[in-house]
C-alpha cells in the first residue's frame, strides 16, 4: 500500500547504554511513524528490550536523545513516558490480580465523584467504551487473575488506550498465545494503527512478521545493522542481518530411530488434578517425543505431573520399566527426570543468583565436597563449560541471572539441567523467547541428548517446531490423548483436527 | 561487547569484580574511621578505651548470636518472632537443670547446654511445622511461640529467678582468655563470652556462604519454587533453619544465665527487636534471598556502639530509644540509597 511518508511521531537517536561488561546499546537510531507497526528484531540480547525500557523512562540512557513531534525530551520515568502518550506492555503483565478488569484498565485514573468516592459505574463505562473500541469482549467485572493469558493481554492494551497512548510498545506479545488468539491479538494491533498509534512489535516469530507489521529494524550487539519495509526483507534475509551469517538449515536432521530401543518412559493412566485424565504413552531411548495441543489442554500437567512437581492423583509412571513413587521433584531428579519449565522467572530460576549458583542447584550434590562444602572451583568449570555450550551472552558467570536479557535466562534454565545427563527430559516450550539462531541449537542439543540414549519430551505451542523437530506426536486435548501421530503421518492438519475437534459438548 | 564467551575474559571480568567489591569495603572502613574518630571527640576519648571497647563486644554479644540464627530465618524470606521468650524459657529450664544434673565443672556445662539446646531446637522445630506442613505464616507461629515460651518459663519458675548454684558457669560468664592477647591492651584478656560469640558468627558465616545447606537457604528466599523443582528439600531446610534459631538462643541464654547467675524468667523481654534489627540493618532483605552472617555482625555492632555511646555521653533512655530508631531507619535509607546508586 503506497502512502505518504509521515514526519515520525518519535526519535530515538543515537541511544547509547552500557551495563557493568556489557555494551548493551551503542549509538542506536530508531523511529516510529503514527499508524505503523513496526517490528524490532535481534538475537537475545541484542538490546531489543533494553532500547524500549529506555523509551518507557524504566532507564536511563548513557548518551543519545529522544525526539517527539521535532522537539527533544526527557524521559526520566514512567510518568513521563505516560505523558507523552508512550506505553508498554511488558511479558510480565503489570496488572493487579485482585481488581477487575475495569478496575484495571483505570487503574490510576479512577473518576471520582464529589468527596473523592470512587464512582465504580463512570469506571465500568469508560472502560467498556475502550473496550469496545479495540472490538474485544472482556467480563469487566471478573478479577484480571483469573482471566487467560491473552485476555489479561487484552486488559493491558485497553489501559494504554484509555490512557491515549500514541506509541505502543510490546515486547513477545505472541510468545504465549495460540493460533487463534494471535489472530485476535492482529486484529487489535489494526484497530489501533487505524487510530494513528504507533507501535513498535517486539517478536522473535519471524513468520508472523510479513502479516503484522509494515517496517523492520534488525538489533545486532546494540547496534542497527538493518532494516526497511516488511515487504521487500525476505526472511532468510533478516536472519543473515540478525545472526550475522547464512542459516540455511532450521531444524537439524532427526536420525531414525531405533525400532528395538527400549522403552525410557511408559505412562499408564496418569491424573493429575482436574487438568489430567487418563494419560497413556511411551518414549523410547533415543526418541523425540512432541507434544501438541491447544493451550490449555494439559500439556503442561501431564509433564509436570510426570516429574512429580505436581504428585500424580492416579495411574503409574515408569522408567526403564520399574515404577516411579515419587513424592516430589526431588525424586525424580534422582530417578533422572529433567523438567525444564515454561515460566523461567516463577520456576526456572532464583533471580537474585548468579548464573553458576542457578545452574548448579538441582546437582549441587556433584559439587559437594566434605562436611557439605561446596566445590566451587568445579562449580566454575562446570558453568563455563555450558555457557560456552550454550553461548549464553554474558560478562561473566557470576552475572545475576535477573540481569540477562529473556533469551539467555532461558538458556540458563536449560543449562541447570545439563549438568548431569537425565535419562529423560521434559522440555515445556523450550524455545518461547528465544532467537532463531539459539533456537536451532536448542534443536540440535535436544537430537544430541536423544542420541547418547536419553528420552526427550517436548511441549510446543508452535506446530513447525513441533512437526520438524518429533519423531512421534503425542495429541492432547481435555486433558487425554486425542491421537498419536509418527512423524511420516503428521501434518499440521491432521495434529489441529486432533487437537481441536470436541468430542461430546464443550 | 561482552558477546565472547571466552575463559579470559570472564576471569579478568571477575576479578574486576572483586576489586570493585574491595573498593567498596575501603569506604566502609574510611566512613567507620571518621565515625569513630568524632564518637572519640565526643565521648572525650571514654570510648576508644580498649576496655571500653572490648565492654561493647561483650554487651552484643547476645544480640550478635541471636541475630546469627534469625539471619538464617531471614534469608528464606521468614522471621522468628520467638527468641526473646526462648531466651527465657531456656534460661529457666537451664538453670533448674544446672541445679538438678549430677554433674561438675565442663562437664555440667556442656550438659546443660545440650538441655538448652534441646529445648530451643525442639521449640524451633514447633515453630517451622505449621510452616512447612500447612503453609501457615511464620510471623504467626512464632508470635504463637512467643507468648507460650514466655509463659512456660513463668510457670516453670513461678514467677522468681532461678539462682544457679554451680560455680561451674564462672569461666563463661564473667571469665576472660587469650590473657596475653587482653595484657597487649593492659587487659584482663578478651571475656570468655566474646570468643563463644566469634564461634557463633565465624561457624555459621562459614555455614551460609560456603555449604550446600548454605546454598539451599538462599535459593529457598529467592524463589521457592525453583528450589523445590530442582529437587531442594525446602521442608527440611526451612525447618533446620527455624531449629538453628532456636539453638542460637540456646546457647545466648547460656551466657546470660553466667553472667547473672541464675535463669530468669523475665531476660529476653523485647529482644526480638533489637535482633530483628541488627539482621535488618546488616543488609539482610526482609524478602528473603539475600543477607551475611558479616553484614548482622556489622549491624549488631553498630547498634552496641550506638547505647554504648549515648551511655558515656549520658544520654537519657528515653531519647536514646528516638536515636536507636532513627538510626535504623537512616540505615536502612543509606542502604537504599547505596544499592539504587551501585545498580
Ligand atoms: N540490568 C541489567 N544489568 C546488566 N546487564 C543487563 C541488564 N539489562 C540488560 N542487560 C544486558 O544487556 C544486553 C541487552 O539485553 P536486552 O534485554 O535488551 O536484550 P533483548 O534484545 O531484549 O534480548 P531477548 O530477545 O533475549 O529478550 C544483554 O547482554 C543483557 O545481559
Ligand atoms: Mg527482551
Amino acid at each position: 500500500m503506497p502512502e505518504p511518508v509521515a514526519a515520525p511521531l518519535l526519535e530515538m537517536r543515537g541511544i547509547s547504554k552500557s551495563f557493568p561488561g556489557v555494551r548493551a546499546l551503542d549509538g542506536v537510531s530508531f523511529e516510529i511513524r503514527a499508524g505503523e507497526v513496526h517490528a524490532l528484531v535481534g538475537e537475545n540480547g541484542a538490546g531489543k528490550s533494553t532500547l524500549m525500557k529506555i523509551l518507557a523512562g524504566a532507564q536511563p540512557a548513557d548518551a543519545g536523545e529522544i525526539v517527539i513531534d521535532g522537539k527533544a525530551v526527557q524521559i526520566a520515568g514512567p510518568r513521563d513516558a505516560e505523558r507523552y502518550g508512550i506505553a508498554m506492555i511488558y511479558q510480565e503483565f503489570n496488572l493487579v490480580p485482585q481488581l477487575d478488569v475495569a478496575a484495571n484498565v483505570m487503574l490510576g485514573r479512577e473518576p471520582v465523584r464529589a468527596g473523592g468516592w470512587l464512582d465504580g459505574g463512570a469506571a465500568r463505562a469508560v472502560a467498556a467504551a475502550a473496550v469496545k473500541q479495540l472490538g474485544l469482549e472482556l467480563p469487566l467485572t471478573r478479577p484480571v487473575g483469573r482471566l487467560a493469558v491473552a485476555q489479561q493481554q487484552m486488559v493491558e492494551i485497553a489501559k494504554a488506550l484509555v490512557r491515549k497512548a500514541r506509541v505502543l510498545v510490546m515486547d513477545e506479545p505472541t510468545a504465549a498465545l495460540t493460533d487463534r488468539e494471535i489472530d485476535h491479538l492482529f486484529e487489535t494491533i489494526r484497530v489501533l494503527r487505524e487510530r494513528g498509534v504507533g507501535i513498535v512489535y517486539i517478536s522473535h516469530r519471524l513468520e508472523e512478521l510479513p502479516r503484522i507489521a509494515d517496517r523492520i529494524t534488525v538489533l545486532r550487539d546494540g547496534r542497527v545493522v538493518g532494516g526497511g519495509r516488511v515487504a521487500e526483507l525476505p526472511q532468510h534475509e533478516m536472519i543473515r542481518l540478525m545472526v550475522g551469517r547464512e542459516m540455511d538449515q532450521y531444524y537439524p536432521s532427526l536420525p531414525p530411530l531405533d525400532p528395538t530401543a527400549p522403552v525410557v518412559l511408559s505412562v499408564r493412566d496418569l491424573r493429575s488434578g482436574n487438568a489430567v485424565r487418563g494419560v497413556s504413552f511411551e518414549a523410547h531411548a533415543g526418541e523425540i517425543l512432541g507434544m501438541a495441543g491447544l493451550v490449555g489442554a494439559g500439556r503442561t500437567e501431564i509433564v509436570r505431573a510426570i516429574a512429580a512437581a505436581d504428585v500424580p492423583s492416579g495411574g503409574e509412571v515408569l522408567i526403564d520399566g520399574k515404577p516411579l513413587h515419587a513424592r516430589g521433584p526431588r525424586d525424580t531428579i534422582a530417578a533422572g527426570i529433567a523438567l525444564v519449565t515454561e515460566d523461567r522467572k516463577g520456576q526456572g530460576l532464583v533471580l537474585d543468583m548468579s548464573i553458576r549458583e542457578n545452574v548448579s542447584l538441582p546437582h549441587l550434590e556433584l559439587f559437594s565436597r566434605r562436611f557439605g562444602f561446596v566445590d566451587r572451583v568445579g562449580e566454575r568449570r562446570a558453568t563455563r563449560g555450558l555457557v560456552q555450550e550454550l553461548r549464553i551472552r554474558t560478562p561473566s558467570i557470576e552475572q545475576r541471572a535477573r540481569n540477562l536479557s529473556g533469551g539467555n535466562q532461558q538458556k540458563v534454565v536449560l543449562a541447570k539441567w545439563l549438568t548431569e545427563r537425565a535419562r529423560l527430559f521434559l522440555f515445556d516450550e523450550p524455545t518461547r523467547g528465544i532467537d532463531v539462531g539459539a533456537k536451532s541449537e536448542i534443536y540440535e542439543l535436544m537430537v544430541e541428548l536423544s542420541k547418547q540414549g536419553a528420552a526427550v519430551v517436548m511441549v510446543s505451542s508452535e506446530l513447525p517446531e513441533v512437526l520438524g523437530m518429533s519423531h512421534r506426536i503425542v495429541v492432547v486435548r481435555d486433558g487425554t490423548i486425542a491421537g498419536v501421530l509418527t512423524r511420516e503421518e503428521a501434518t499440521r492438519e491432521r495434529v489441529m483436527s486432533l487437537a481441536t475437534t470436541a468430542h461430546g459438548a464443550a | 561487547m561482552g558477546t565472547t564467551i571466552d575463559g579470559k575474559a570472564i576471569e579478568q571480568r571477575a576479578r574486576s569484580a572483586a576489586v570493585r567489591a574491595w573498593i567498596r569495603y575501603a569506604v566502609v572502613a574510611a566512613v567507620l574511621v571518621v565515625l569513630l574518630a568524632l564518637v572519640a571527640y565526643f565521648t572525650r576519648g571514654a570510648f576508644l578505651d580498649p576496655g571500653n571497647l572490648i565492654n561493647v563486644l561483650r554487651q552484643i554479644t547476645y544480640n550478635a548470636i541471636l541475630a546469627a540464627g534469625q539471619t538464617f530465618v531471614i534469608i528464606t524470606a521468614g522471621i522468628d518472632l520467638s527468641v526473646g521468650s526462648l531466651v527465657s524459657l531456656c534460661g529457666v529450664v537451664m538453670a533448674m537443670a544446672a541445679n538438678a544434673l549430677p554433674f561438675h565443672g565442663v562437664a555440667l556445662v556442656a550438659a546443660v547446654l545440650v538441655v538448652g539446646a534441646l529445648v530451643g531446637g525442639f521449640a524451633g522445630f514447633v515453630n517451622a511445622l505449621p510452616v512447612v506442613r500447612l503453609g501457615l505464616p511464620p510471623f504467626i507461629t512464632t508470635l504463637a511461640m512467643m507468648l507460650m515460651a514466655r509463659g512456660l518459663a513463668y510457670k516453670l519458675s513461678h514467677g522468681r529467678p532461678i539462682p544457679v548454684n554451680s560455680d561451674a558457669f564462672n569461666t563463661i560468664g564473667i571469665g576472660f582468655t587469650l590473657q596475653g592477647l587482653g595484657h597487649l591492651f593492659k587487659l584482663p584478656g578478651i571475656p570468655v563470652a566474646v570468643l563463644w560469640m566469634a564461634v557463633v558468627l565465624i561457624v555459621s558465616g562459614v555455614v551460609l556462604a560456603r555449604t550446600r545447606f548454605g546454598r539451599y537457604v538462599y535459593a529457598i528466599g529467592g524463589n521457592i519454587e525453583a528450589a523445590r523443582l530442582a529437587g531442594i528439600p525446602n521442608r527440611r531446610v526451612i525447618t533446620a533453619v527455624y531449629v538453628i534459631s532456636g539453638i542460637c538462643a540456646a546457647i545466648a541464654s547460656l551466657l546470660l544465665m553466667a553472667r547473672f547467675q541464675s535463669g530468669s524468667p523475665q531476660t529476653g523481654f523485647g529482644f526480638e527487636l533489637t535482633v530483628i534489627a541488627a539482621v535488618v540493618v546488616g543488609g539482610t532483605s526482609l524478602f528473603g534471598g539475600s543477607g551475611t552472617i558479616a553484614g548482622t555482625f556489622v549491624g549488631a555492632l553498630l547498634i552496641g556502639v550506638l547505647n554504648n555511646v549515648m551511655n558515656l555521653a549520658n544520654v537519657e533512655s528515653y531519647t536514646q530509644d528516638i536515636a536507636l530508631g532513627a538510626v535504623i531507619l537512616l540505615a536502612l535509607i543509606l542502604d537504599q540509597v547505596r544499592k539504587r546508586i551501585w545498580s
